[in-house]
């Protein structure tokens, strides 16, 4: 896979449900289709949360990375 | 917002709100917006102590139930440390979200509600016929 080059940082640290999902689904309007999120989330939820918000809003999560608590997911916004 | 395919239906959540104490009353607004935030149409309808949730000052006032009232206080510092907002903030980012608000018209009636007293994310009044109309097309139906 290419280097992913998001357009845009969404920061939901220390939040929890549902907030990161609430702000992503906004955030994702922010972006073109076919741009890049990056979303950093210490929710333990949102890793399979953001998941499951993408697969219903039609959405692709390309990547998750954990870096100590803090979780890192590059959202794909498909339309 | 990101929603599901053009032209294919929304699906629907419809939860009934009965109770008015803060665990009650947290869990139904959380599902409703995380339902708007994943495309879907979500109503809340509010009928006898979950009422007063959507009664001017209600929400500010909920607590923990029976003698855990006690520790009401300390339930919301520990929510607010971790970013969880108070009800009424919820209720009013719900409402920004879609989320449609439903109150019943007998708890009204029984409680001596009036319209007037009822805050103005309120998106009207209706009795069970009207909510079991959304609710038979709702793919997820919870009572709370």
């Amino acid at each position: 896979m290419s280097e992913i080059k998001p357009t845009k940082k969404l920061d939901v640290r220390g939040l929890m449900c549902p907030m990161p999902v609430v702000k992503l689904s906004s955030a994702i309007n922010e972006v073109k289709v076919g741009e890049v999120i990056e979303v950093l989330a210490t929710d333990p939820g949102s890793l399979t949360d953001i998941p499951a918000w993408a697969r219903k809003t039609g959405n692709e999560v390309l990547k998750i990375d954990k870096e100590g608590n803090v979780i890192k997911f590059y959202v794909k916004r498909l339309k | 917002m990101s929603g599901e395919n053009a032209g294919e239906e929304k699906s629907i959540v419809a939860i009934i709100v009965s109770k008015n104490s803060l665990d009650m009353a947290y869990p139904p607004l959380i599902i409703a917006q995380t339902a708007a935030a994943m495309g879907m149409e979500a109503h809340l309808f509010f009928t006898f102590w979950g009422l007063y949730l959507i009664k001017k000052g209600g929400a500010e006032k909920a607590k923990l139930p029976g003698f855990m009232k006690f520790f009401t206080g300390m339930m919301k510092k520990k929510m607010a440390k971790v970013g969880i907002k108070p009800l009424h903030e919820m209720i009013r980012d719900a409402k920004a979200m879609g989320v449609k608000f439903h109150a019943c018209q007998m708890t009204m009636e029984v409680l001596g509600i009036k319209r007037e007293d009822l805050i103005d994310e309120v998106d009207d009044v209706m009795g069970a016929a009207s909510f079991l109309e959304i609710a038979e097309k709702a793919k997820v139906t919870l009572f709370i």
